[in-house]
């Protein structure tokens, strides 16, 4: 991973690294540093009485059976976005690759949600699904299903998964198309030959091939629906009803900015810093290997 | 080299672009900044920040712009910063880096959270005094007062956007339904009989739902009842006050609640102002919601409607008693490099928005409570009452008695955290999952561990 | 790159089995399927913001357009305000994004090509402690230190301005990755001949670096852009004046609450209008932002 012919320069590489450095300092480690801080303290929302308490934020983030309920919350809604988001995403990439005609067009058309801001998709599903505005709701109410996903949880909590995953799978597409185009075609013609069905070949052959895309997608769409749906949450049901849609990183949200309990809310935000250390230090020795490979 | 090239047009165009934009003579961002910046010059500079949505934070910003006009002084800078809750977080971490603004819109919730930070507030009697403005605090309703007052009675923040939750009703359901226009349901017993009536004639697709069910069917519910929503004087005697929502009367009116949901006469309309839309647009026939529902029940609404007290158990000693207010009020701020001519720009502002004339004028537009004697004898003056029956009932509802220690008003920290908490065990008793009695036992469990939160924040004990 | 999987790309759109076989129709239904599924919020969207808001309260919203779509876009664009919700006008609103998508693109990839040089041209004391510093910085999502770098940017002065809104978002390793990566596979002998030819660093950094990264910066840039633009937490908290509101920003506080009689017209329509600018980078750079994507999380 180095280089053999370097350049040589006492302070110029200390002057290029100054701005990023400077900025990554001010912005990043002090107040980074300040949260972990902030986590053992018990604080007034305002700051004028502090108490250090060491590690008692951590015991009762913890023993708080609502921090574990939005822990399976999390899990649960976490499994469905990316159960939905990978399945269909690698069922396009699939008909895409099979050599069908403006392919190039697809990916285009299917590609795009990426682009939208998760706050807006929540918008954009709300007006569908709204009970008495969106289509989808005033359809499903006349059917007679009482869809009302404000006062149902798990309807709640299917909205906010379907319109995460709706963002999400034009990203895992683009991944799989990839990986799908990466896999020599010999391979697959061989096993063609060999007579086996579309379905046999993509299941004995093309899947395990396709296994580092798979592999490495899971990782980042965990990391990806654990934090970065905050914006769909937040602007499709803020967590309720009940506290059926609080996922881990909305209750940080929700505890430090609505509720004003800082030290809690830190200790939450180091408990996830450290899911996102484990989960990162296992896809950085996923990508070394890689890098071996080639 | 194409690869290259048709990135640098790429760019190009967005440089063009992103130029055209940035360049774009804004029009209306530049009207009203820069005649303000001209005539702001030399001006005492007050940061105000608040949490009303259109259309009402429209109206609160043509007050400041009154009071800018009316004098040459002093510039109020009013702005809106998202719901309540996403002001008050603004404004506290503000605080915290030293950079608050002078005044912020709290909603009555937060009253112990601002109360209990001493320093960070600068008491409204304080400020009046040291100002040299003269105030009189006597000329508030005592309802209003009360609640923002310390427990020897001196004011601690400035009550403007005050509400009251009453009952909304649809004249035109009651006519179909065979029930009496004129005569609103009184007591629960009515509000059920009516609820079902509605139902079983089909006059409505809903015969009753509230919005804010914390507020309404707790807060409300245990002042109208004389009953303690929480010890210590719901928390107005110190900050060990404990839970007091599972009383015999709170399990008996959630259990009251499912059984007419369950009978159909009941709809859920979810927390907050969610439920608010089911009235306006018909659906409901009757609605417990906040009085300041008026603006948009008179814009919406296409059928004959009027407001009512809301209902009490009338075997229940005491009641009913006055209820309580909601809403907001306006807190002074304090900052290190905070000089006493800002604060006297404050107290100026302050002075300014209790005239009769604004407070009426704000009551009028915004369907929130006339907060002041001499601003409702100035809107009866106007003939306004006479004009717009009902306009009254809030106020009145408000001072039908005076206000008992459990009518008085809230002191509860993070009563934010503990309205959802009470919110989420209604919901579970209405989803089947607990029995009314288990709810209110596991709500009261629940709220008292936020309140020894706050209490452990506050005293270190 | 590192992106072995574009770049061994075997052209598939001309491949010889397309031609010979029979038209296969699975792969179009489902594709096409997959396409209208995706449209259909958007034009759900669309829809909605060609109707005048009592049809949409009442929930009497047909599929297809209606009369409003003009005056709806032109009161979004330049006043923002209906009768139920309180916005500054789009045309603000987008600017204030534009700016602070295209300064954070910009910065990001102007700081991040300066460090990744260093790190990987040069080999000087400390230079694995700076490149793990810079690379730590992946790891932390932004609500950890919210309020702390809240509290820096104000204490700096830097509340309510384009600097605050931007900079505080350029502390990320994404960039300096990428370059880094790139700059890794860059031959030995480039850099020798460089040197042989008497060129300094800076002068192979402007003259043959830079050049060679055009499509890597192409690439960045489209990612960040979209990146900076659907920001979401940071101007909430930043902005606290409605000039300074960005469009992601003004789109969830005109929803509010959700309710039903709200001025779902002028939100669609905001919504429409927030969204071309991201979506027409990405479908327009198209080519660029697949290496990006594949390049930034490698």
């Amino acid at each position: 991973m180095h280089r053999r012919v370097v350049f040589e320069g006492k302070f110029l590489p200390y002057l290029l690294l100054t701005p990023q450095l400077a900025i990554v300092i001010v912005f990043f480690f002090w107040p980074a540093w300040q949260a972990i801080f902030q986590s053992l303290l018990r604080q007034d929302p305002f700051g004028l009485r502090t108490e250090f308490i060491w590690f008692e934020n951590f015991v009762q983030v913890l023993s708080n059976p609502f921090y574990l309920s939005s822990v399976r919350t999390t899990v649960v809604f976490s499994a469905a976005v990316i159960l939905l988001a990978m399945s269909s995403a690698l069922l396009l990439a699939v008909m895409a690759d099979s050599g069908v005609r403006g392919a190039g067009v697809y990916k285009t058309l299917l590609l795009w949600p990426y682009a939208i801001a998760p706050a807006v998709a929540g918008a954009l599903w709300l007006f569908m699904f709204h009970p008495t505005v969106g289509i989808f709701g005033r359809a499903l109410n006349a059917a007679g299903l009482g869809w009302d996903y404000m006062l149902h949880g798990w309807q709640a909590l299917l909205l906010i998964a379907l319109a995460s995953a709706w963002k999400r799978v034009g990203y895992n597409f683009i991944f799989f198309l990839a990986g799908l185009q990466s896999i020599p075609k010999e391979v697959t013609e061989a096993a063609s030959v060999d007579g086996a069905g579309p379905f046999q070949r993509f299941r004995k052959i093309i899947f395990p091939l396709l296994s580092p895309t798979t592999f490495f997608l899971l990782v980042v769409n965990v990391i990806w629906a654990f934090f970065e749906t905050f914006g769909v949450v937040h602007s499709l049901t803020k967590g309720g009803p009940g506290k059926a849609t609080e996922t881990l990183i909305y209750k940080v949200y929700v505890d430090g900015v609505v509720n004003l309990d800082l030290g809690g809310s830190s200790a939450q935000s180091v408990i996830l810093m450290l899911v996102v250390v484990a989960l990162t230090a296992v896809q950085f020795r996923y990508i070394e290997r890689r890098v071996h490979y080639q | 080299m194409t690869t290259r090239t048709k990135f640098f047009v790429g760019f190009v165009c967005f440089a063009v672009v992103a130029a055209a934009f940035a360049s774009t003579p804004d029009v209306k961002a530049a009207q009203p900044t820069a005649p303000a910046l001209v005539a702001q010059a030399g001006r005492v500079q007050v940061d105000f920040w608040h949490g009303l949505g259109r259309p009402l934070g429209g109206i609160l910003e043509d007050i400041a712009a009154e009071f800018n006009a009316s004098q040459t002084r002093y510039h109020v800078n009013a702005t809106f910063k998202g719901s309540y809750p996403e002001t008050m977080v603004a404004a506290i971490a503000a605080f915290r880096a030293g950079n608050a603004p002078h005044i912020v819109q709290m909603f009555e919730v937060g009253t112990a959270t601002m109360m209990a930070a001493k320093g960070a507030v600068k008491p409204v009697h304080e400020l009046m005094k040291e100002a040299g403005v003269p105030f009189d605090p006597s000329i508030y309703l005592p309802a209003i007062r009360g609640y923002y007052s310390t427990t020897d009675g001196r004011m601690v923040a400035m009550p403007f956007n005050s509400s009251t939750a009453v009952l909304w009703y649809n004249r035109d359901a009651f006519r179909k339904a065979g029930l009496d226009p004129a005569k609103p349901p009184k007591t629960w017993a009515e509000t059920r009989a009516a609820a079902q009536r509605i139902r079983s004639t089909n006059a409505a697709a809903c015969g009753f739902t509230f919005a804010w069910p914390t507020w309404t069917q707790f807060e409300q519910f245990s002042a109208i009842h004389d009953t303690p929503l929480a010890t210590k004087a719901n928390g107005f005697e110190g900050l060990d006050a404990e839970m007091a929502t599972n009383s015999p009367l709170h399990v008996r009116h959630t259990q009251a609640l499912l059984d007419m949901m369950k009978e159909g006469s009941f709809k859920y309309g979810g927390r907050d102002s969610a439920a608010d839309a089911l009235f306006p647009s018909g659906e409901c026939a009757m609605i417990h919601a906040s009085s300041g529902l008026r603006a948009r029940v008179l814009r919406d609404a296409k059928f004959d409607w009027g407001v009512a007290y809301l209902p009490y158990y009338d075997d229940v000693k005491g009641a009913p008693k006055n209820s309580i207010i909601g809403g907001a009020a306006f807190w002074v701020m304090t900052s290190p490099r905070r000089t006493a001519e800002e604060y006297r720009a404050v107290a100026e502002f302050f002075k300014f928005i209790g005239r009769p004339e604004v407070v009426a004028r704000w009551h009028m537009e915004s369907g929130f409570l006339p907060i002041t004697y001499p601003g409702i004898t100035l809107v009866n003056a106007l003939g306004y009452y006479a004009a717009n029956p009902g306009a009254d009932i809030p106020y009145k509802q408000l001072t039908r008695s005076l206000p008992s220690r459990n009518s008085k008003g809230l002191r509860l920290g993070n009563m934010p955290e503990i309205r959802v908490v009470l919110q989420e065990e209604m919901e579970l008793v209405f989803q089947g999952q607990k029995s009314a009695k288990a709810a209110m036992d596991a709500g009261v469990r629940r709220a008292n561990e936020i309140l020894r939160r706050f209490e452990k924040v506050h005293t270190g004990q | 790159m590192s992106a072995p999987a574009v770049a061994q790309q075997r052209p598939a759109l001309t491949s010889p089995r397309a031609g010979r076989r029979p038209v296969n129709w699975v792969p179009h239904l489902v594709l096409s399927i997959g396409v209208v599924i995706f449209a259909f919020p958007v034009y759900m969207a669309l829809i909605g913001s060609t109707h005048d808001p009592a049809t949409i309260a009442r929930g009497e919203m047909p599929l297809t357009p209606g009369q409003n779509a003009a005056s709806n876009f032109q009161q979004a664009w330049a006043v923002g305000e209906g009768m139920r919700v309180k916005a500054a006008p789009v045309q603000m609103m987008m600017r204030n994004s534009f700016i602070m998508a295209v300064v954070i693109a910009g910065g990001k990839i102007a700081i991040s090509i300066l460090s990744a040089f260093a790190v990987a041209f040069f080999r000087f004391p400390l230079r694995m402690f700076f490149f793990w510093m810079i690379f730590i910085t992946l790891m932390l999502p932004v609500e950890v230190r919210i309020i702390p770098t809240y509290a820096v940017v104000t204490n700096l002065g830097m509340i309510n301005t384009f600097w605050g809104l931007t900079v505080p978002l350029l502390a990320s390793a994404t960039g300096t990755l990428i370059f880094r990566t790139f700059f890794l596979t860059i031959p030995d002998e480039l850099v020798e001949a460089a040197k042989l030819d008497g060129a300094g660093p800076m002068k192979f950094f402007w003259s043959i670096l830079l050049p060679m990264s055009s499509t890597a910066i192409a690439a960045l840039f489209v990612i960040l852009f979209v990146y900076g633009w659907n920001q979401y937490l940071w101007p909430l908290l930043i902005t606290t004046s409605r000039e300074m509101e960005t469009i992601v920003i003004g789109i969830t506080k005109m929803i509010g609450t959700g309710e039903a009689q709200t001025d779902w017209h002028l939100i669609m329509a905001t919504t429409m209008l927030a969204l071309i600018p991201p979506v027409s980078v990405v479908m327009l750079m198209q080519r660029w932002f697949v290496k990006g994507l594949i390049g930034t999380e490698k």
